[in-house]
């Protein structure tokens, strides 16, 4: 079983490395990597876009969507790849299936739940009859009277 | 705000209110816990995993059973690595005839032609294989590469090195002393 | 020595701190002022102490005193002065130290006020500012005590402790680590001093809205007496944002200002709450409404500041694994869990009695706007705070290691951005209490047809993005619907005689609140502006050059002359390389993109070589990883159009909030005999 879920992984590597298959595309230039490399994150560093990394692993990363693209293989292909070889930590969004249909669906559904709870307020202070005033506890009268004062001097 | 009427609606919302800020704060503890475990420690059982070779045997805890297991993260990008890549090997070809010994070499985060390309420079012969989806390495809870555990013929952890070993001695003393009956 | 006197500064603050919470309880349980008085002589006392604290920490890290452990961490001989001093925040004990000292100021500053109003208030007032002060002062002297010094034993072993241990020799390091190359910028140096003043200056808000919840009052004296610290406050968080997003764009070189790292979503978060506490309490002071919102609003903003305290503490910029894995994290978040629950507890208890009731009666009206705009708001923080926690939780519920990137903040928020845009051209033109569709259409009509104006110049001219069209248009709209109201209140004083000048400078005048906030507005549109510049239209390359060749982008070319290989007295390798701008082919100037090397952190640094106009900015980059020689250099190159409006904007963001804040001589106190007043006689005396 571990195999068939191998099995994408290892014929993308053998298609890359057995010579010269199906279609070749030429050597892609740095900014068709980069292009691609800009939604992949790091996989050692925290939070730092494939492209803007320094380190000689990350070189090698690049190096290694260049050789994926050389061999003819979409963008797609090389996003499955690197989640294949590294976790789906490196995607810059997650990919959905699972618990990650949530962070697609809140959003949308916390601002539509937001305005429904805006819309039931607003509708319901329109109707709403003037009550009598609340118990002012904990507050001198006098001190109310003063604020009061203060604020029609304003 | 608006005025709700006093009652069964209030209520629901405020325990719904409750219940998502406990929840919240339930999930970043639980997850404040697990951050403050640290790594493996002597004793504790090791994960299970199974390790496909990049030649592509497949190794499962079933070849592991009742054998010592060294498990060493690497990269073929960590400097440090290279530092103990001789001193395994050497050991693994002590071992080699045993069949209670068992050296896996993790990839740690790699590209497999830069992995090929050091296990050659360095003549390794023991079982390597790239850490599909990095859930080696998150099993056993490694920080950086390179870190070693021992695994004994229980299969608990008897042995952590984090960093190069400093020679082959202090590698071969932990194996010796776990194989001792 | 220095070092023991400061730790015993500290020691002592800490001290005050607890005495004086309990003394503020003791006094509100028994009703007895002087313990109240007490308690408040507490809160002066620990300011000089704190002061003398973080003094002997600068005095150490001036001085390079190495066997402090802090400052072998954060200095080196190769610094210059002004940069050991500012190391003060340079590191995680120091920045502790340092968040504490402006929190004993701000917390001394409140003390120094007159409190004869607000007697019942006090107490708890100064309960909350020491608790916080108490929090991170125990923080600092268990966990992070920038005192400790180094120490080796006889078998060579070094180790850290804040007394000499037995058999123990002092251990001092030839040199110190030095600051972060990331941290040696001038904008790096002071946006942590804003982003803390930011934060701190929230805490003082939240404790008139804890104040006013215990005492049960349901009045608004609290917002009044802390409007201007919101208004100050919101300032400098906003400044420390801007300042935090120009060093990115200065030094990160990455080509841009803001990459949603959850670091950067923790500083952002109350920044969200702050903004929408901002406007909703003017609801509440002009019609008694939103009084739940704006305490849920400060109770929020107080708690994400601490949060955000933590998560972006000087130094290396990490994620939020890094708050779960030091030592430090736990104590946060039970502090954070424990006042969320206690002040949330305090508003469900009062939540009837804050009930207003004041009626509503149109859908259109500034009243309703303001909810669309606090809901708004907290949904773009609801977004954000799922952004940062479902990573967490992704881990813990599936085992599966997940990022959540820009794409996500920029396409859930985008829609979200565009409707406050629109809120702020309409809201400001609708009334109080009432406003219809007709008389709102009357208002809106001569501006929007302005604004759709500018969309078509933007089509004739070629633009074609739809996203920014919608951008475009709704900037142009709030600029003409915000100087539209200037016009109006000028016109309006002018037909009663005043020259227009004259007149629209007594306006702002005398309505600082309302023509500052207008400013403001104009100053966040110019921010949309420049943002809107750079996430639509940015185009970047890269490229190996030789000497003469060029790399060209979006009609600019760059040329690559030569390079200068140096070292600096600071301690730095540099690569510099020169490179010419053409624009069209014609030259325009000649930049200096470099590479320092600080060897002996052994880190890299990249700055970029910078050519700002109006239009564009042209940022060329060494890139580091390739090899850089004479022969041949990596370059990367951005085209950033309209970037520098996002800078400007903020220079007219601090003017406005400048006038917004300015003192107004305000209706007087005055002691007049009670008799005079006709005031009952229960009253009197």
């Amino acid at each position: 079983m571990k195999i068939l879920s191998l099995l994408p992984g290892i014929i993308l590597l053998l298609a890359v490395y057995a010579g010269p298959a199906a279609a070749q595309g030429p050597t892609p230039s740095v900014d068709e990597v980069n292009a691609i490399a800009k939604n992949l994150y790091c996989p050692v560093c925290a939070n730092v876009p494939l492209d803007a990394c320094g380190t000689a692993a990350c070189a090698q990363w690049r190096q290694q969507i260049s050789d994926l693209l050389i061999a003819g293989h979409s963008e797609q292909q090389i996003y499955d790849y690197f989640v294949q070889q590294y976790g789906p930590g490196v995607l810059a969004t997650p990919p959905p299936g699972g618990l990650n249909w949530l962070i697609y669906l809140l959003p949308p559904a916390v601002v539509l739940l937001g305005a429904a709870l805006v819309w039931r307020s607003l509708a319901a202070w329109r109707k709403k009859k003037p009550r009598s005033k609340p118990a002012t506890t904990g507050e001198n009268k006098y001190s109310k009277m003063i604020e009061d004062e203060l604020k029609a001097r304003r | 705000m608006a005025e709700k009427e006093v009652g069964q609606t209030s209520i629901w919302g405020r325990l719904l209110a409750w219940a998502v800020l406990l929840g919240l704060l339930g999930l970043v503890a639980i997850q404040l816990g697990r951050s403050q475990r640290g790594m493996l420690t002597r004793g504790e059982p090791a994960p299970s995993f199974t390790l496909t070779t990049f030649e592509g045997t497949e190794i499962g805890s079933e070849d592991m059973m009742g054998k010592v297991v060294l498990v060493n993260f690497w990269a073929s990008w960590c400097k440090p690595c290279e530092q103990e890549a001789e001193a395994l090997q050497t050991a693994w070809e002590q071992y080699e005839g045993r069949d209670d010994v068992l050296f896996l070499g993790v990839d740690y985060v790699d590209t497999e032609k830069e992995a090929l390309a050091y296990l050659e420079r360095w003549d390794i012969t023991y079982p390597n294989g790239p850490d599909l989806g990095t859930q080696i390495y998150y099993a056993f809870r490694a920080r950086g590469v390179p870190e070693t555990f021992i695994i004994n013929k229980l299969g608990e952890i008897a042995f952590v090195k984090i960093g190069p070993f400093q020679g082959l001695e202090e590698l071969t003393a932990v194996v010796d002393r776990l194989l001792e009956p | 020595m220095i070092a023991d006197f400061g730790f015993f500064a500290l020691l002592t603050a800490l001290m005050l701190a607890v005495y004086g919470c309990a003394a503020a309880i003791f006094g509100y349980l028994r009703k007895v002022p002087k313990w109240v008085g007490s308690a408040r002589a507490a809160a002066l006392l620990a300011f000089p102490l704190l002061t003398l604290s973080a003094l002997s920490l600068v005095y150490s890290l001036v001085s390079l005193d190495f066997q402090i452990e802090y400052v072998a961490q954060v200095t080196s001989r190769s610094m210059p002065l002004y940069l050991r001093a500012t190391a003060l925040w340079g590191g995680q004990a120091g920045s502790l130290l340092f968040w504490s000292w402006l929190m004993s100021a701000f917390a001394s500053a409140v003390m120094l006020r007159d409190w004869r109003r607000d007697r019942d208030l006090q107490p708890w007032v100064i309960l909350v500012c020491l608790a916080t002060l108490g929090f991170f002062l125990s923080l600092i002297l268990f966990f992070e005590n920038p005192f400790v010094r180094l120490w080796q034993g006889t078998t060579g072993t070094v180790w850290t402790a804040l007394w000499q241990p037995g058999g123990a020799q002092a251990y001092l390091p030839f040199d110190g680590n030095g600051l972060n190359p990331l941290l040696r910028h001038p904008g790096m140096i002071i946006h942590p001093p804003m982003l803390y003043l930011g934060f701190v200056s929230f805490v003082i808000p939240f404790a008139f809205a804890i104040a006013a919840l215990v005492t049960g009052r349901s009045d608004d004296r609290w917002i009044r007496v802390t409007r201007r610290w919101t208004l100050v406050a919101w300032l400098f968080l906003s400044l420390g944002l801007l300042l935090g997003s120009r060093w990115a764009y200065d030094v990160l070189g990455w080509g841009g200002y803001w990459g949603w790292d959850p670091v950067e979503i923790a500083a952002f978060m109350p920044w969200l709450t702050g903004t929408a506490f901002l406007h909703s309490v003017m609801i509440q002071e002009k019609r008694g409404l939103f009084k739940h919102w704006n305490l849920l609003l400060i109770i929020l903003t107080y708690d994400l500041v601490i949060f955000g305290t933590f998560l972006t503490r000087s130094g290396v910029l990490s994620s939020v694994h890094a708050f779960a894995q030091s030592a430090i994290g736990p104590m946060f978040f039970i502090f954070i869990a424990v006042t969320l629950v206690a002040s949330l507890a305090l508003l469900s208890k009062r939540w009837q009695t804050l009930k207003s009731d004041v009626q509503m009666t149109s859908l259109l009206s500034r009243e309703a706007l303001f909810l669309l705009n606090n809901f708004l708001f907290i949904s773009i923080l609801l977004i954000c705070f799922l952004g940062v926690i479902f990573p967490l939780a992704s881990e813990i519920l599936t085992g599966q290691q997940i990022t959540v990137g820009p794409i996500y903040y920029e396409t859930a928020t985008g829609p979200l951005w565009a409707a406050l845009l629109l809120l702020m051209g309409v809201a400001p033109l609708s009334a109080w209490r009432a406003s219809t569709a007709r008389t709102l259409g009357r208002a809106i009509w001569k501006p929007l047809i302005g604004s759709l104006l500018v969309v078509a110049v933007l089509l004739l001219n070629g633009m074609r993005h739809p996203g920014a069209l919608l951008g475009f248009w709704l900037c142009a709209y709030v600029v003409l619907v915000t100087l539209y109201e200037f016009w109006r209140g000028a016109f309006a004083r002018q037909a009663k005689g005043e020259n227009f000048a004259l007149a629209l400078w007594r306006l702002v005048a005398r309505n600082r609140r309302r023509y500052g906030g207008y400013v403001i507005h104009l100053g966040v549109v110019l921010i949309a502006i420049g943002i809107i510049g750079i996430e639509f239209f940015q185009q970047e390359t890269q490229g190996q050059l030789a000497i003469g060749e060029r790399l060209q982008v979006g009609g600019y070319a760059v040329e690559y002359k030569e390079l200068a290989e140096f070292q600096t007295s600071d301690g730095r390798l540099v690569d510099r390389a020169v490179v010419n701008v053409y624009r069209d082919g014609v030259f325009v100037r000649e930049l200096y993109p470099r590479q320092d090397f600080y060897m002996e952190s052994r880190q890299p640094m990249t700055i970029p070589g910078l050519h700002s106009s109006w239009e564009v900015d042209v940022y060329v980059l060494l890139v580091s990883w390739e090899p850089i020689s004479n022969a041949n250099a990596t370059f990367k190159l951005y085209v950033n159009p309209l970037v520098s409006w996002v800078w400007l904007g903020g220079m007219v963001f601090i003017f406005g909030t400048l006038v917004a804040a300015w003192p107004e001589r305000e209706a007087e106190l005055v002691r007049l005999p009670a008799r005079a007043r006709g005031l009952p006689a229960e009253a009197r005396g």
